[in-house]
């Protein structure tokens, strides 16, 4: 194939598709979508972290003018919990959310009564008067204590779940060194600026079901809306419109989706709902909140024979869409790119607690296993006297070792890792930061009184879940090609990185690519946007479904051009001679016109220049990087600043490196709430104390120091076509554990972090010794 | 049931011409929860939050005569209406411009700082106000006004508590009124925050000029923040008085201010945090002070 300058996209950092609506005001959020005749949704929520509901008195609210329905749990009693998304298990079954809580409420903010009213105030005004008596039970706050009855007969162990393999008790009876830790991630969640929002509508003239809004895995909402609901799938559509951030909590099927849907046919109305900011982060899933009590048997040398963790898992109230996945992933990805040869075990605790319901975000299972991972290879150094470079070096798998295969499961498969040089990264990233002259510049510092410190993170990540995906590419007879697609776009420049794909595949402009998503009429599949997926899977459908078109484009034009297919080349959405670029030349949308259903020239052919495509994924892919962090610590304060951050990250292959980096700098921007600002805390009473932006405090510009990323194609995946690894996930896995790494070294006490985030209160006790 | 809202409760709004009229409607809704509107941005989130659900707003943002900031007589007069902003740049010439100007820049973040009031947080009481600590460390005088008349209330009888005054209900806080400070006076502000622009946790604000022989004399040392309402701690004043400026007199001062303190104690943050926190910061203004260009 000729490589044209104006057909090479695939590495490219061009700049978005998706930018000039959003960037001149003309975005379509949530809040932006109306019906005509919408009603809105008005939820009431539990202000008891744990209570029997005595009575509920709604008369007060109904009698407000403009107050269409308030629903209550009876109300809807033929509509079953919400249901988890990969289809019914039935041993978490009895610990899934109601739609409206029935007997108990089991958090601050569990929903039980909705008003539909004619306008948000009118349906605000309404909800305060809703009188519900609730008789308080003891809340159960910590997953580290004796689990609570849940329900009669069912305790708050909803799951106990493990992974390993090999002897663990006979490797730590005679191993060299035992190194064991008590560790904890605190609880917080993605938060994105556009709150989570849902219309419902049922158009009778079709009799289809439509929900608006939710993003993120539009097929799988269908689906499991269908269920829930009884209708056949076919007559349930989703939309996803623009989305204000996702990062795995929003876009799932909660509550409020149910109603708005059930409303709309109920009420014979379209059905609005707009979260708002508080509601957010009571209702909206939180994550991250993990115990580990963690050791590890090693030679003299610092090789980790096996590890044993004992993990208690802070579920909050009910066990939402995603069942188990965050903790049994935890128990799976705990050894990251270290080998453990000897044995290795993880136990979960999998509790409910009365707090929020928690579920994935972004890098879930891995933020949280990274942190402590490597919290426990710097102490092995310390314990053994050793560099703790040296000790991840002899612990991490081995390019030639690879393809590596453990077994332990991630997303239900084995995990394999599929390709990679660990070691490679790892001297590439400590050349760029001059490593030895940057420890001895900080020991300098030190020593002239500063705390200043560096640490360090590896990790191995996942991504490009399968199993399939596919993507319908039709050409128009302009020559503007719809890339249709079951994907879904969460801000990560989707639209972009397929078009791309599907540009450079075609041999035309890319911005002549109309990448359709987040719409389900329009395609029968998709998974969505999630666990790092969209690239790896939907772009390599994209890549299979244009050279499909491509050929189907050659074919035709070599008898218009009257020269054998393999002649001809497609250069800027024209069918040129390779001898001749300059001569005649036949454009796609010509050929699309050649092939109309009408056309006389179709002949035997099926009409359209249009072709589906898919990728069957054999495995996911496994990319993986190293951050490093530079802090300086404030004595007198217990503060954080965070001077320098690196990223090193093997991407496989990047389709647009602008936008891998902006993928990267944004997870990390995340990590560092994580690491050391956001945490939903609660009293003793259970009652949330991070319900604004005042208390729950995501890191400011101000707060968010440059990034410097080094991105590297050195290891591409042999699992597709493109090489290609997924980025989504890479820049807020490492934060907790390299940041943790650096405020050791800052402060000169090793293994003093032990619990994220690190707020200065809790830097400061250290620091005086008072912990 | 929950107080979750994002839409405030029904209000009536007023927007009076004059502060004769502003007066007249607080004096008729003061009892029946009216409340004023100056800059709105503590007001008007609490009001979104339903905390605050005054059944009357009176907006005197129309009002004549409130956006008075000027210096006469040995005083900066701060009407009702002056914007943060408005100190962003020194407003007045000398120490106390540069004071103001600095300190404006820890007031949240700069769109907040175009319509919030430097009035409006004095009259609000936030403990972590920094306007409220320079006021309490300057001994401003807050001038009220009501349909009975109009009275001054100095600082350490203006701060009642935790966003408590001595405003009556149906009392205007029309002008606060700051103490010009002469050309030799030093000051050091310094607080800690989580994030950038955020209310501080603790805060100190000092000011003391040096004598000729080199000794500190005139100090004020103030602390916001930490307790309900932000006060000179006249005891670490005094240990300040006729010492050079060296650091064992900056930490006998700041160690007295930590131990004089009665801080706030709650889920997020401990009193004894924050009886470090004084301690540091108090600290740092004096050195903040000591070391300042002099003009």
């Amino acid at each position: 194939m000729t490589e044209s300058r104006a057909t090479k996209w695939i590495g490219m950092p061009v700049e978005r598709l998706e930018d000039p609506p959003l960037v001149t005001g003309r975005g379509r959020f949530a809040g932006d979508i109306n019906f005509p005749r919408q009603l809105h949704m008005r939820m009431v929520r539990s202000n008891h972290a744990h209570g029997r509901i005595v009575s509920i008195d709604a008369s007060e609210a109904r009698a407000i003018p403009g107050v269409v329905a308030v629903w209550t749990a009876h109300d809807i009693a033929d509509i079953g919990p919400i249901d988890f998304r990969e289809g019914s298990i039935e041993k978490l079954a009895p610990y899934r959310q109601p739609v409206l809580a029935t007997e108990k409420v089991r958090y601050v903010g569990d929903p039980v009564a909705a008003v539909f009213a004619e306008d948000p105030y009118i349906a605000e005004d309404a909800a305060e008067l809703v009188a519900v008596e609730i008789e308080p039970l003891p809340p159960l706050l910590d997953a580290r204590a004796e689990p609570g009855e849940f329900s009669p007969g069912k305790n708050t162990e909803a799951a106990y779940l493990t992974q390993g393999y090999g002897d663990v008790e006979s490797v730590f009876a005679t191993a060299h060194t035992i190194v064991e830790l008590d560790l904890t991630s605190g609880r917080h969640s993605g938060v994105p600026l556009e709150t989570r929002g849902a219309l419902g509508r049922y158009d009778a003239s079709r009799d289809v079901l439509e929900l608006h809004g939710a993003s993120k895995v539009p097929h799988r909402n269908k689906e499991l809306i269908a269920r829930m609901l009884g209708r056949p799938p076919s007559s349930v559509s989703c939309f996803e419109s623009h989305v204000g951030g996702g990062f795995g909590i929003r876009g799932e099927i909660y509550p409020e989706d149910i109603l708005v849907c059930v409303a709309a046919m109920r009420l014979d109305r379209p059905v609005k709902w707009i979260e708002d900011r508080r509601e957010h982060l009571i209702a909206a899933n939180h994550s991250r909140n993990q115990h580990h009590k963690v050791r590890a048997a090693c030679t003299e040398q610092g090789e980790i024979l096996a590890l044993d963790d004992v993990i208690h898992h802070d579920n909050g109230a009910y066990v939402r869409t995603h069942a188990t996945r965050v903790a049994m992933m935890t128990c799976g990805v705990l050894p990251g790119p270290y080998r453990v040869p000897g044995a290795y075990r993880a136990v979960c605790h999998f509790r409910l607690t009365n707090k929020t319901p928690a579920a994935t975000y972004r890098a879930p299972g891995r933020f949280e296993t990274t942190f402590v991972r490597e919290r426990l290879v710097d102490a092995i150094a310390h314990k053994l006297s050793l560099d703790p470079m040296d000790v991840r070096r002899i612990n991490a798998v081995r390019v030639d070792e690879m393809p590596f295969k453990r077994p332990l499961e991630a997303l239900g498969e084995e995990i394999h890792f599929d390709s990679g040089d660990y070691h490679k990264l790892l001297d590439k990233l400590l050349d760029f930061v001059k490593w030895d002259e940057l420890n001895a510049e900080l020991a300098k510092r030190r020593e002239n009184g500063e705390m200043v410190g560096a640490g360090l993170a590896m990790f191995v990540e996942k991504a490009g879940l399968g199993p399939v995906d596919g993507v319908r590419i039709q050409v128009d007879t302009s020559g503007y090609v719809e890339v249709i697609t079951g994907g879904s776009s969460i801000g990560q420049g989707f639209e972009t990185v397929m078009a791309q794909v599907a540009a450079e595949t075609l041999g035309a402009d890319y911005k002549k690519m109309r990448v359709i998503r987040g719409n389900t009429e329009r395609i029968e599949h998709g998974i969505g946007a999630h666990a790092s997926r969209a690239t790896v899977m939907t772009a390599s459908a994209t890549r299979e479904a244009a050279l499909k078109v491509r050929e189907k484009a050659l074919s035709v034009a070599a008898e218009l051009l009257q020269a054998p297919a393999d002649a001809l080349d497609i250069v800027d959405g024209e069918v040129v001679r390779r001898d001749n670029p300059g001569g005649p030349s036949i454009s796609l949308g010509k050929i699309a016109a050649a092939l109309s259903n009408t056309s006389k020239s179709l002949g035997e052919r099926d009409p359209g220049l249009s072709a589906d495509g898919f990728f069957h994924a054999e495995h996911q892919v496994y990319p993986y990087g190293n951050h490093l962090a530079v802090v300086k610590v404030d004595p007198a304060t217990g503060g954080v600043a965070v001077e320098r951050y690196i990223v090193a990250y093997d991407i496989g292959r990047a389709i647009n490196p602008m936008l891998v980096k902006g993928q990267i700098a944004g997870g990390f921007a995340q990590g560092l709430g994580g690491a050391l600002y956001e945490e939903f805390t609660y009293n003793a009473n259970g009652d949330p104390l991070a319900v604004t932006f005042a208390d729950y405090l995501l890191p400011t510009v101000k707060e968010i120091c440059d990034i410097e990323i080094l991105l590297t194609e050195d290891h591409p995946s042999p699992l597709n076509p493109l090489g290609i690894k997924g980025a989504g996930e890479s820049g807020v896995n490492g934060v907790g554990g390299a940041i943790a790494s650096a405020i050791d070294n800052a402060i000169g006490i090793p293994g003093a972090i032990t619990q994220l985030p690190v707020t200065p209160q809790r830097l400061k006790a250290i620091l005086d010794g008072k912990r | 049931m929950l107080a979750a809202a994002m839409k405030p409760a029904p209000f009536q709004y007023h927007a009076p011409r004059t502060v004769e009229e502003a007066v007249a409607l607080l004096a008729e809704y003061a009892s029946d929860d009216g409340r004023v509107l100056a800059g709105g941005q503590s007001l008007v989130p609490t009001m979104a939050f339903r905390l605050a659900r005054p059944s009357h707003l009176i907006d005197i943002n129309g009002v004549a005569g409130l956006d008075r900031l000027d210096a006469q007589d040995g005083r900066l007069f701060v009407g009702a209406t002056v914007r943060h902003a408005a100190f962003e740049q020194p407003a007045v010439e000398g120490p106390l411009g540069v004071l103001l100007s600095e300190v404006a820049q820890h007031v949240a973040h700069h769109p907040i700082r175009t319509r919030g009031t430097f009035c409006g947080s004095i009259a609000h009481a936030d403990p972590a106000s920094e306007w409220c600590a320079v006021a309490a460390c300057l001994d401003a005088e807050m001038m009220a006004i009501s349909t009975r008349g109009v009275r001054l209330i100095s600082a350490p009888d203006y701060f009642k508590g935790l966003m408590t005054t001595a405003l009556e209900d149906d009392e205007l806080l029309a002008e606060v009124r700051l103490p010009m400070l002469k050309p030799d006076v030093r000051f050091g502000f310094s607080e800690f925050s989580r994030r950038s622009g955020d209310f501080a946790i603790a805060m100190a604000v000092v000011v003391y000029r040096l004598q000729d022989d080199g000794v500190i004399a005139e100090s004020r040392i103030a602390v916001g923040g930490a307790e309900a309402s932000p006060r000179r701690i006249v005891e670490a004043e005094y240990a300040l008085k006729g010492r050079q400026p060296s650091p064992d007199a900056f930490m006998l001062a700041a160690e007295i201010a930590a131990k004089k303190v009665d801080p706030l104690d709650d889920e997020n943050i401990s009193a004894g945090y924050r009886r470090d926190l004084v301690l540091a910061l108090t600290r740092r203004a004096l050195e903040q002070a000591r070391d300042r260009a002099m003009p």
